[in-house]
């Protein structure tokens, strides 16, 4: 083993540049990926933010009785979805609408603003899906007049959430491809320089796990260290961006730990996809 | 022990280049294999290796069978058997030294061990005073000498040498051979292909002789009758 790490070792010295290079590509592969990342971690965010006001207002048409009002909020308050229910009156949305617009308060009579059920969904269902689903629950009382859940933005949100993450797994995955290929090129010709040196470990009966153990480990440790290269440039333009652009928020330290495990892992990958085919033709 | 029962070798492009060949080398024996260039010597050589594999018959080398074994079997019989060529086959950036260690460390010899071990093998073929010599630095049968070193690294039951004198001179020819013949009296068996026929004439040990991917004469089991000698000699210029 410790002979596998000094050979591993020997070939980032043997092909200094060779080596830089891939262990850039790397680095810029997982760099793309992670800004790409950086936007979906605070659109996430974002939307975390948003989904925690989601709510569905229900109206009620006037002259409903309370009773009946009380028993739908029962029935509603039922739901597995449903994380707070409450009946907002006509003067409580009088006072409402009253505080919010401070000095044009006068404009609302009273009795113009009709009472409502105001329902607060539990995470996990605050998806336009269910939020669709839940308001059609509610709207079968017959006093319900109108209902209100945001459709509209809560769904553009989500559809921006999808293409994020989408674009960045599709990105990711294609440098992480990209990265591969070079990491394995790299491997090919590491493996030709030396294929004299293998030829006689074969021959002298070195085992094929010991014969591609230096290959392994240099494709980990050039991961690794891309991986950290990749980390530390998301890190500097996320400093670039907070100054100059908006605020926004870093990966936390176990995706930083994924992010450098995934380019180590990258690394692995390419040089066992390639190893083995180059060596097979020494 | 090595042992071919009615091997044959064919390769895609080229066709046969062994037909039914059958032989044995016994414990500790000595055999040169002797024929024209392209008789399916180095074929031979080969299989014992397992470098190549039969496409009929059995190759059978101290218990590893080629119609049985695993991918494992092979690194295993390898440290069994130690394999010189004609061209050396040294690492050209290291020393004599590092060449014959080479061979310990990748087969796992703890490194306290390689030093000494080294230093034994290279006064054992006879270049302790040269050991921080580069390759490129010695002669031909200095080289080849390094090479041997490094075969018997790992302490084979038999020596594989596919025209090991092929490119040196009358008198470094001489120097190997006999140290063929020195390393054979401490027990090792040696296969050595050749085509130097004054050699094989002079040295009168067991002599297999292939043509044209067959065995047309061997020593062991013909008596010591051999073909004629003008057809060797001949056949020497091919
Ligand atoms: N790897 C190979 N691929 C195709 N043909 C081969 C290969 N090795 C040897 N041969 C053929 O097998 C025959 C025997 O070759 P070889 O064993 O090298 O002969 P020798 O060592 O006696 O000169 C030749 O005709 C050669 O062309
Ligand atoms: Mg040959």
């Amino acid at each position: 083993m410790r002979l596998a790490i000094r050979e591993a070792l020997l070939a980032f010295r043997r092909a200094p540049m060779l080596s830089a290079l891939s262990v850039t590509t790397i680095a810029f592969s997982l760099f793309a990926f992670g800004l790409f990342g950086l936007v979906a971690l605070n659109i996430r965010n974002a939307l975390q933010r948003v989904e925690d006001r989601v709510e569905i207002r229900a109206f009620i048409a006037d002259g409903t009785g309370s009773e009946a009002t009380a028993a739908a909020v029962g029935d509603i308050s039922a739901f597995p979805e449903a994380a707070s229910v409450r009946l907002v009156s006509q003067d409580q949305a009088l006072q409402r609408a009253r505080r919010e617009l401070g000095e044009f308060s006068d404009v609302f009579e009273e009795g113009i603003l009709p009472a409502s059920i105001e329902v607060q969904l539990k995470p996990g269902f605050r998806d336009p899906g269910t939020v669709k689903a839940v308001a059609k629950r509610i709207e079968v009382y017959d006093f319900i007049d109108d209902i209100r859940f945001g459709e509209e933005w809560v769904e553009k949100l989500h559809r921006l959430r999808n293409i994020a993450t989408l674009a960045g797994l599709a990105l990711g995955l294609t440098f992480a491809i990209v990265a591969i290929i070079i990491i394995g090129s790299t491997i090919r010709m590491a493996v030709l320089a030396r294929s004299r040196e293998i030829a006689i470990m074969r021959l002298v009966g070195a085992t094929n796990g010991f014969i591609r153990a230096p290959f392994l480990i240099e494709g980990f440790l050039k991961g690794t260290l891309g991986g950290v290269m990749a980390l530390v440039l998301a890190w500097v333009a996320l400093t670039v961006i907070n100054r100059f652009v908006v605020q926004a928020e870093f990966f936390e330290a176990w995706m930083g730990a994924v992010g450098v495990l995934a380019g180590a892992c990258i690394g692995l990958a390419g040089s066992a996809l390639s190893v083995g085919r180059h060596l097979g033709r020494v | 022990m090595i042992r071919f029962s009615h091997v044959h070798k064919t390769f895609a492009r080229t066709g046969a280049a062994l037909q039914d060949v059958s032989f044995q080398v016994n414990k500790g024996e000595f055999v040169f294999i002797t024929g024209p260039s392209g008789a399916g010597k180095s074929t031979i050589l080969k299989l014992c290796f397992f470098e190549e594999q039969p496409s009929k018959g059995e190759v059978k080398v101290y218990g590893t069978s080629s119609s049985a074994f695993r991918p494992t079997d092979i690194p295993k019989l390898r440290r069994r058997l130690g394999v010189v060529f004609q061209d050396f086959r040294l690492l050209e950036d290291r020393n004599v030294e590092a060449n014959v260690a080479f061979a310990l460390e990748v087969t796992g010899t703890p490194p306290s061990q390689v030093s000494p071990r080294v230093a034994r093998l290279l006064t054992q073929v006879g270049l302790a005073s040269k050991s921080t010599a580069l390759p490129r630095e010695l002669s031909g049968g200095e080289q080849q000498r390094v090479a041997i070193a490094r075969a018997l690294a790992n302490d084979p039951v038999a020596l594989i040498a596919d025209e090991p004198t092929g490119n040196l001179d009358e008198r470094a020819t001489r120097g190997i051979f006999q140290l063929f013949r020195d390393i054979n009296a401490s027990g090792t068996a040696v296969m050595m292909a050749t085509h130097d026929l004054d050699l094989v004439r002079r040295a009168g040990c067991r002599t297999i002789e292939v043509n044209r991917g067959q065995v047309v004469f061997d020593s062991a089991s013909d008596g010591g009758f051999r073909p004629s000698g003008e057809v060797l000699a001949v056949e020497d210029e091919a």
